[in-house]
Order: structure tokens, then C-alpha cells, then sequence
């Protein structure tokens, strides 16, 4: 609900990924007229919606970072925090694997840099204990470090959840404006969008991931260029879960974190991503190269896996930086506050990173009160856990419309009416795991779009993506 | 709260296989056979394909997809069949029993036999690996059938297919019921692998160049499929495609129960008498053989029934199973297991092969043992079907090597 142009906001939010959304949530817990702004129809739609969904204990972050620390701290605050709101987080741990003598070596050394993080679990052990521990791997394993807090999260939930709450306490959502200017008038910024609307603000906090360095530009500032770097991603089937208890990750090379296999609080296992540097910050399509890429390493890390149906591909983006840490600054004059350079750790981080942006937003003269904690609305979000228990099974949530993923009719009806209301399919997609199995659709998709016509008031078209 | 409850014999699906088998059962005098249907409509595929061509073998009449599952709806209801919509079987509790989910929350059910007929469905782009833009557009035959015939939704107007079997020409009709020009349709083979009249009726009539020896090779539109290149590079304007006919077996209920699967078809692995490994367990349908018509799958039914009330009156599970292995270019063979008695189905053994071959040739060998050896009725054509007759099954040795299916020179 747009305001009214004379009453300018106190904080507008651009960019409703993870972060953005960790930050109008804490910004709403403050005496503070906050708005959330996006250029798509959905929060947690962009980089967010594609990442590998580990809860990082940040054990190979660069120790002294801004990344390390914010990292360890969000770690915490998400651990806390999620199961009170209904996010599903799986304890699964994590093992690296070391392939060569080579790798194995780094072992130790990995294990010490944990230590500097302020990660004292992980522990290296021999080929033997690894293969007792995950008798799927493939065969030449030399040795493994395991991190036993690695975890894993559901990815979509999490900027949803922030989402739910920061609009239950009042933050308003603004989606479908892309930001084309930003101007200095006074002691305010008006922020114009491609659709010709204008919003006020006294404060401006960039969380527009992908797009963070071209907003940071719209001041006239430099310091940061965004490099999309792609990665590429393959779900297989939930059939293929018991190859695996815990994520499987190589010994990182200094470009990424490299090719892992985890599995999904969904239930599937996930193997990827690949790391291209690419210009083109749409390019969120999947390549043949790409995909012949996983399939070999997979094959090696985990030969059945290849055997089991792949439920999905896709690609996600990356908003890597010609730095290596987080680009995390303000600027008093403009009231501004960047969080630009955040990658795949944002989704661990974003809580933390939060914290840092109310710190930030009251070093640049705004006047920071919070509310009393009993007037603070909480919310829940559906549990799309596999490993926790799912409306199908309590009952009284009607019938079951999407039989591979199990989501039930009032769920679907659910996403597309409580705030912010899913908009698309992949809306829906993110809030119920309905159309995410392995049928993608075959029997469903047009039982989901009828369910969702209907209680969104839209047309059948509008969620078929017909032209 | 969990309920429970038992039955003579529970049918997992609603498709043509499982209600034809739920009939016959009542029709052989068992009491009690519960169907579990997860949709909420029983009566499975032919629901929503509106076209022609249902119920030749089994009802000897030719009807269109809707009034087909109707009529098999209407039979069950009549032979007391107690049908469970919106019901799904979501794992095992015991070795004859389920654990069964509805809106009104779980419950258990206790049988003497379960039938499994959960069907097949077409592997959608996600499964085939076809890269590119994931923007809206893409179907499979399936949930396009759904979205026109059951919700009266709307494909958009230029529509690529990919395939060129029965299933991709059923596709063709569909879309140009709703409206939706056909560009091409594409394949890896190099022809077509339908009957010459069905491909004239539909592709022929409405001028559908077949594009063979080609794949599609990337999808383009991030919001909406806008086109699609081929593997020969060439690109064709479309906004909407449509993967046909990759069968893959829904057998996920099979393997939570660790029934064993074949590894041609991906299918539980049936003997002749449709047991799976799994005492008191069968299969039948087209989760057996992806994919056959849907009067196959009845037949199917009728005559597993006699199978199934056969193990009801003297419960003996054979321990042993001799395979029935697909040599190439021979895809698979169904049943792929001997059992006793030693004979098919309606007499017949069903098999594919994954390639255009010249031999028209095919031979059933056991060790140095030839059991079989004749030329079939009908081409030896990918993704279709052809039976070879099974009274040579009596012959093999139940004891002995694996059976080997092949095509001779």
C-alpha cells in the first residue's frame, strides 16, 4: 500500500531477497516507518530462491572477516529463531571429503582455520570412518574433516517468514518496482521506479543483492561491481535420500566452495553448484555443459545417485565482488546503508547482517526506539521440513492436491492469500513445495492453478503463464 | 488419531488396471476390496484425454478417454467395490498392510493381498535434463490433458511436441482441440512410431512436419517459453512445448517396500502370475509395462484377480524367480520373471525394443536351451509394443539360467 508522498517513510528496504527481509523484520521491531521494495512480484524470489540451503557454521570463512563473524553470529540468531516460526531446519551435519593425498593433507590445516573462526567441532578422520559414515560415496575417498553443526535449512521459508512478520508489524510491500533513480531532496531520498512511482525516505538500505552495486551507483558512488558468478544445481529424486545422511563437501578450492551433495529439509538430495563467471545478470538458465558437469562429479562422489530420477535443474546467481568479504557500509550525508557483496552465506548471515543494518540505520542520525517486546506480532510459516510433521498428515487441511510433495488444498489457498500473497506459480512453489516433486506437474499443476485462480480472484491464465 | 482396518484385498489406484482388477475380484467371489484412489476421481489417465479410442479390447466398443473411465467407475460401483477417493497409500505397516492418509488424517489398513496399479507418468524436462530458461509453457501430454479437459484451461498457439509415438500424436489432437497450432513435432528416431492411420488422422491432416533424428537441445523464455533450438541448431519460434511419452513407473510405494525393481523399466519385476518379490504383493498395469493402452491395463486386471484370489484360497509365494532378461536392442520384456504355473498372462509375453532395427526376428533362449523363436505380428518399433505367445514358459526350467530375450539377424 503506497503511502502518501508528504509523509516520506522513515527506511525503505530495496531488494526483498533474504536479507532485505531480515532487515525490515528487525527494522519493524523499532519505532520506525519502514517500507520493503522489490522490482519483482515476490519476496525471496531472486538469488534467494536458488542457493544450496546449508546453515553455514562458517568454519572455512576467512578468519577476521566481515563474513566470519556475521556468519557465526547469524548462525545463532537463525538457529533460535527458526523453530519458533515454523522454518525447517534438518541437523544433518556435514563431512569434506578428501579425494587424493593431496587434498587429504589440507585436512588439518582446514581444521585449524575452523578453529580461527571460532569453530571448535570439526574433526578429521580417516577413509575407513568416512565410508562407515556414508557407505554410498564412491570409491578413492583418503581422508574427511566433519563438521558436525553443518546443517541444512529450507531456503524458501526463511525470507517468507522475515517477510510474514515484518508486514505483520507494519512494514509496507511495495513489490513490482524496479529502481530507475534515487534523488537528494533535503533531508529525504525519492525513489523513482520504472512504473513511474515515486516513494520518500529519510533512510535508504540497499539489500538489492544481484542489482546492489547498479542502486549504490543511483548515489553516484563506487567501490563494488557486482560479477554474477552462476551456479548451476540438480535435485534428484526423494528416492535417492538414504544414499546420504549427512552434506558431502569437497575440499574448497580458493574460487568456491566447489561441488557438494546435500541433502534437502525437502526430502531430496541437491548436487552442485557450478561456478561461471558470467556478465549477464538474467542469465539464471541451465547449460548442457553445466549439467554434464555435475553429472560427472556426482558420479564420483556418489555413483547411485545417478541412477535415481533428477526432480529439477536450475541455475541461481550469485552476487559475487571483486572483493572477497562482504561490502557492508553507510554514508551519513545520504542516509544510506549498503549491504552489497553478500553470497551464498547471506542466507546464514541475513539475521546478523540485520543486526549490523539497524546499527548502521541509527549511525546515520536516525533515532532507533524499539517497540515493547509484547507489542511485537510473531507469525508462522508452513513447516515444509520432510523431517518435521506436515499439515497432510494432522488432518483437517483438506484433500491432498500435489501427491508427490503431499500439499494439501488449504495450503495452496493459504500461499495465495496470507501477505505476501504468492503471485505465480513459483510463488506458490516456495511456500508449499507443491509442483516441486518429481512429476513437476504432470498430475497437479492444473488442479494447483485451478485452487489458485479461484482464491486469488485472478484468472487461470494469470497463474498458467499464458501469453 | 490412527484408525484401523482390514480387508480381503486393497488395490492401490483407481486407473483402468486397478478397478478392472477390483471387479474381477468381486466377481470371483472375494468380499472385501478396497480401492485407494489419491485422486478424487477414481478411473486414472483416461479421465482427461478426450479423444477416441478407449475400451476396444475390454469393452469391444470404441469410446472417447471420460466416458471410458465413467463406465469403469459405474462397473466397480456395481460389483461393490468400495472405492476410496482422495485417499493416498503413503507407506507399508506390515507385509499385506498400509498406512493410508485422507483429509480426515492417517489410518491403517490390513489386507491379505495388495495389488499395486499407481501408473506411470511422462518424464517432464526436468528428468530429461533439457537445459535452458524454466519459464512457463512446458508440459507434459499429461498435465496438459489436465489443464484442457478437466480445468478448460488454455496451452497457448504454437505448440513444439517433443516425440512421435502414440502418446505425442494424442498430444497433436489435444492441442488442436484447444486451439493450439502444433509447429513440430521432434524426435530422435528416425521416424515416426505410431500406426501409420493414427499418424494421417492427426500430425498428416494438420500439415505437423516431424522433425527426426533432432532433440531439443535449450529452452528459451525466462517468463514464458518463447522458443526452442534443436540439436541440428536449428530454432523455432513457440510458447508452448509439450514432452510426451517418457514413461517412468510412479514406483515409489513399491520401493518403500522394497519390492524389487527392474532395471529396464524401472517398474516392479513381475512374474507371470504378476507377484512381486514381496509375499502377497502384485503389480500390474502400467506401472509393469510403461506404457500400453488403457484396455491392456484392464485386461491386466482381470487376469491378475485369478492370481490374486489363487493366493487368497492357498497362500504359497514362490522363493525363486528366474529372470527374464531384455538382451539389445530388446528394452524390456514383461513379466521378467518365471513363476509358477509357468504361463503368461492371456497367454502372451510383452516386449519393447530402444532402437529402429532391421531383424524382425526374436529369441527366447535358456542356457543352450532355445524356448522360443519366431517372427512377432507387428513392426518391431520403439516405444510400442509387441507379444510374443508364451506356452514355451512350461518348457523353461524353473530352477535353472537366466532366460534371455533377443532379436536374431
Amino acid at each position: 500500500m503506497p503511502e502518501p508522498d508528504d509523509l516520506p517513510y522513515d527506511v525503505v528496504v530495496i531488494g526483498a531477497g533474504v536479507v532485505g527481509c531480515a532487515v525490515a523484520r528487525l527494522l519493524s521491531h523499532q519505532h520506525l516507518r519502514v517500507a520493503l521494495l522489490d522490482a519483482a512480484p515476490d519476496v525471496g524470489s531472486g538469488t534467494s530462491k536458488a542457493n544450496t540451503a546449508i546453515l553455514h557454521t562458517g568454519f572455512d570463512a576467512t578468519p577476521g572477516s566481515l563474513e566470519s563473524r556475521l556468519v557465526s553470529r547469524g548462525y545463532e540468531l537463525l538457529s533460535d529463531y527458526a523453530p519458533t516460526v515454523g522454518i525447517a531446519i534438518e541437523r544433518t551435519g556435514a563431512a569434506l571429503v578428501a579425494w587424493d593425498d593431496e587434498q587429504a593433507a589440507a585436512l588439518p590445516g582446514l581444521a585449524a582455520k575452523a578453529g580461527a573462526n571460532g569453530y571448535h567441532a570439526a574433526s578429521v578422520v580417516d577413509a575407513a570412518t568416512v565410508y562407515e559414515l556414508e557407505p554410498h560415496l564412491g570409491t578413492g575417498v583418503a581422508a574427511g574433516m566433519l563438521v558436525p553443526d553443518e546443517h541444512i535449512i529450507d531456503p524458501w521459508g526463511t525470507p517468507l517468514a522475515f517477510a510474514r512478520e515484518a508486514l505483520a508489524n507494519g512494514v509496507s510491500w511495495l513489490p513490482n518496482r524496479h529502481v530507475t533513480k534515487l534523488e537528494r531532496q533535503f533531508d529525504t531520498t525519492v525513489i523513482e521506479s520504472s512504473d513511474g512511482a515515486t516513494v520518500r525516505t529519510r533512510c535508504v538500505v540497499n539489500a538489492a543483492g544481484l542489482h546492489s552495486d547498479e542502486v549504490h551507483a543511483l548515489f553516484g558512488l563506487a567501490g563494488f561491481t557486482i560479477r554474477p558468478r552462476r551456479g548451476e544445481l540438480i535435485v534428484f529424486d526423494k528416492l535417492a535420500r538414504p544414499l546420504l545422511q549427512r552434506t558431502l563437501l569437497p575440499v574448497p578450492t580458493g574460487h568456491t566452495k566447489g561441488v557438494l551433495v546435500a541433502p534437502t529439509v525437502f526430502g531430496n538430495v541437491m548436487l552442485g553448484p557450478t561456478a561461471d563467471d558470467i556478465d549477464d545478470r538474467t542469465a539464471t538458465g541451465s547449460t548442457r555443459a553445466g549439467i554434464d558437469a555435475l553429472l560427472a562429479k556426482g558420479r564420483r562422489i556418489l555413483p547411485a545417485l545417478i541412477r535415481e530420477e533428477v526432480t529439477a535443474v536450475y541455475a541461481g546467481l550469485r552476487a559475487a565482488t571483486e572483493h572477497s568479504d562482504y561490502q557492508i557500509t553507510h554514508d551519513r550525508e545520504f542516509r544510506y546503508v549498503c549491504l552489497g557483496g553478500i553470497r551464498s552465506t547471506g542466507l546464514t548471515a541475513s539475521m546478523a547482517i540485520a543486526e549490523e543494518a539497524l546499527a548502521l540505520v541509527a549511525a546515520c542520525g536516525l533515532e532507533v526506539i524499539p517497540k515493547a517486546a509484547g507489542s511485537i506480532r510473531s507469525t508462522q510459516v508452513t513447516n515444509l521440513g520432510e523431517a518435521f510433521e506436515r499439515p497432510y498428515q494432522v488432518g483437517a487441511s483438506g484433500d491432498i492436491v500435489c501427491h508427490c510433495e503431499r500439499v494439501t488444498h488449504d495450503e495452496i489457498v493459504a500461499a495465495c492469500t496470507e501477505q505476501p500473497p504468492a503471485t505465480t506459480f513459483d510463488g506458490i512453489r516456495r511456500r508449499t513445495r507443491a509442483l516441486a516433486g518429481r512429476c513437476q506437474g504432470f498430475y497437479c499443476s492444473a488442479a494447483v492453478c485451478s485452487i489458485a485462480a479461484e482464491s486469488s480472484g485472478r484468472p487461470m491464465s494469470d497463474w498458467m503463464g499464458a501469453p | 488419531m490412527t484408525t484401523d482396518e482390514t480387508a480381503d484385498v486393497v488395490v492401490v489406484g483407481g486407473g483402468p488396471a486397478g478397478l478392472a482388477a477390483a471387479i474381477a475380484l468381486r466377481g470371483q467371489g472375494v468380499a472385501r476390496v478396497v480401492v485407494l484412489e489419491r485422486e478424487a476421481q477414481a478411473g486414472g489417465v483416461p479421465r482427461h484425454s478426450a479423444h477416441l479410442g478407449y475400451g476396444m479390447r475390454d469393452m469391444h466398443r470404441i469410446m472417447a478417454g471420460p466416458a471410458y473411465a465413467a463406465a469403469m467407475r459405474t462397473r466397480a460401483e456395481q460389483a461393490g467395490v468400495d472405492i476410496r477417493t482422495a485417499t493416498t497409500a503413503t507407506d507399508w505397516t506390515g507385509a499385506t498392510s498400509l498406512q493410508t492418509v485422507n483429509r480426515h488424517g492417517m489410518s491403517n489398513i490390513h489386507a491379505r493381498a495388495v495389488v499395486l496399479a499407481t501408473g506411470v507418468r511422462e518424464r517432464p524436462r526436468a528428468a530429461l535434463l533439457v537445459p535452458g530458461d524454466r519459464g512457463g509453457g512446458v508440459f507434459t501430454t499429461g498435465s496438459l490433458q489436465q489443464l484442457t479437459t478437466i480445468h478448460h484451461g488454455q496451452p497457448g498457439t504454437r505448440a513444439v511436441i517433443v516425440g512421435a509415438q502414440h502418446v505425442s500424436f494424442s498430444a497433436v489432437l489435444t492441442l488442436q482441440h484447444a486451439a493450439c497450432r502444433t509447429v513440430a513435432m521432434v524426435t530422435p528416431l528416425t521416424r515416426h512410431q505410431t500406426y501409420a492411420p493414427l499418424r494421417l488422422l492427426t500430425a498428416g491432416r494438420h500439415r505437423v512436419p516431424i522433425i527426426t533424428g533432432c532433440t531439443v537441445e535449450a529452452i528459451h523464455g525466462r517468463d514464458h517459453v518463447r522458443a526452442v533450438t534443436l540439436s541440428n541448431g536449428r530454432r523455432i519460434d513457440c510458447d508452448t512445448v509439450v514432452f510426451t511419452g517418457d514413461w517412468i513407473p510412479d514406483h515409489e510405494l513399491a520401493r518403500r517396500g522394497d519390492i524389487v525393481i527392474d532395471d529396464t523399466h524401472r517398474g516392479p519385476a513381475i512374474d507371470t502370475a504378476f507377484r512381486t518379490n514381496r509375499v502377497g504383493v502384485f503389480a500390474i498395469g502400467n506401472m509393469v509395462h510403461p506404457a500400453e493402452t488403457a484396455d491392456v491395463c484392464a485386461l491386466d486386471g482381470r487376469h491378475a484377480a485369478t492370481a490374486v484370489r489363487q493366493w487368497l484360497e492357498h497362500p504359497a509365494w514362490p522363493t525363486t524367480r528366474v529372470r527374464l532378461i531384455a538382451e539389445a536392442p530388446v528394452a524390456w520384456v514383461a513379466p521378467s520373471r518365471l513363476g509358477e504355473p509357468g504361463t503368461a498372462p492371456g497367454g502372451r509375453i510383452t516386449l519393447r525394443v530402444d532402437r529402429l532395427t532391421p531383424s524382425r526376428t526374436v529369441a527366447v533362449t535358456q542356457g543352450t536351451t532355445t524356448l522360443w523363436w519366431g517372427r512377432p505380428r507387428g513392426r518391431l518399433v520403439p516405444n510400442r509394443s509387441i507379444t510374443i505367445p508364451g506356452a514355451w514358459l512350461v518348457d523353461a526350467d524353473p530352477g535353472g539360467a537366466d532366460i534371455i530375450v533377443s532379436l536374431q539377424p
